[in-house]
């Protein structure tokens, strides 16, 4: 009895401390970093359609719209930055799909 | 209906078109505007560039942005002008006036609290100290 009670206990240990770790990447989720929004530190009112560049990287290789868990964009930046990628890719700056 | 709207006009000329023909599109769609009332603010040559994607079996094209202010009749009669020119890969028409506002209610929204802040600061420097540093924290 008293072995299998020590047992429970080494095991309890052990889970605490992997939680308090983190463990990046593989540990629980809750404990990823919040991400602020990259936009509002840059005080940006507008998103231009023409600013390919900035649009590209916000468009991984299949062409599509990083979505906000991602990109860490605040609600009305990622509204913003929708709209101009979607512009872009009517006047065929950006692809609508890449293979 | 008044008031004045600002359009940012942007379009595609086939890329077998040679400057001669690019200035002559690009002066007829001005002439289009500046007789319906409008009035271009803007006229940029983006020169060729690769599209993303093909259009009409072309891999490139030249752009051209023309920045327009006018009622919208404009823009009606130079869409009806480009959509039956093939010389014309792609138009778009972007309304920016609104856009422009908001942004600039944005602005002067930060300056105001900005200098709110320098004031406040002024008075108990001690005070804005500690919450800036609650802010940073914060975030």
């Amino acid at each position: 009895m008293s072995t299998n009670f020590d047992e429970r206990e080494s095991a309890y240990g052990f889970e605490r401390e992997y939680e308090r770790a983190g463990m990046p990447g593989r540990g629980p989720r809750r404990m990823m970093r919040r991400k602020i929004c990259r936009f509002c530190i840059d005080k940006v009112d507008y998103i231009d359609f023409k600013d390919v560049k900035l649009l590209q990287s916000y468009t991984p290789e299949r062409g599509k719209i990083l979505p906000r868990r991602i990109s860490g964009a605040c609600a009305a930046h990622q509204r913003m930055l929708a709209e101009a990628i979607k512009r872009a890719r009517n006047i065929a700056f950006l692809p609508y799909a890449a293979d | 209906m008044a008031e004045k709207r600002t359009y940012e006009i942007i379009f595609i000329i086939d890329p077998d078109a040679d400057d001669a023909e690019v200035m002559r599109l690009t002066e007829s769609a001005q002439k289009i505007i500046t007789d319906q009332g409008g009035s271009i603010t803007k006229t940029e040559m983006m020169g060729k560039r690769q599209l993303a994607y093909e259009i009409s079996h072309k891999r490139n094209g030249i752009y051209v942005l023309l920045e327009v202010e006018g009622s919208g009749a404009e823009i009606a009669e130079l869409e009806r002008r480009m959509r039956v020119n093939d010389r014309i890969l792609r138009y778009m028409t972007v309304r920016v006036d609104e856009d422009r506002r908001r942004a600039q209610k944005l602005k002067d929204r930060r300056a105001r609290k900005a200098e709110r802040r320098t004031k406040s600061g002024k008075a108990q420097t001690e005070k804005t100290e500690t919450e800036t540093d609650a802010e940073a924290e914060a975030a």
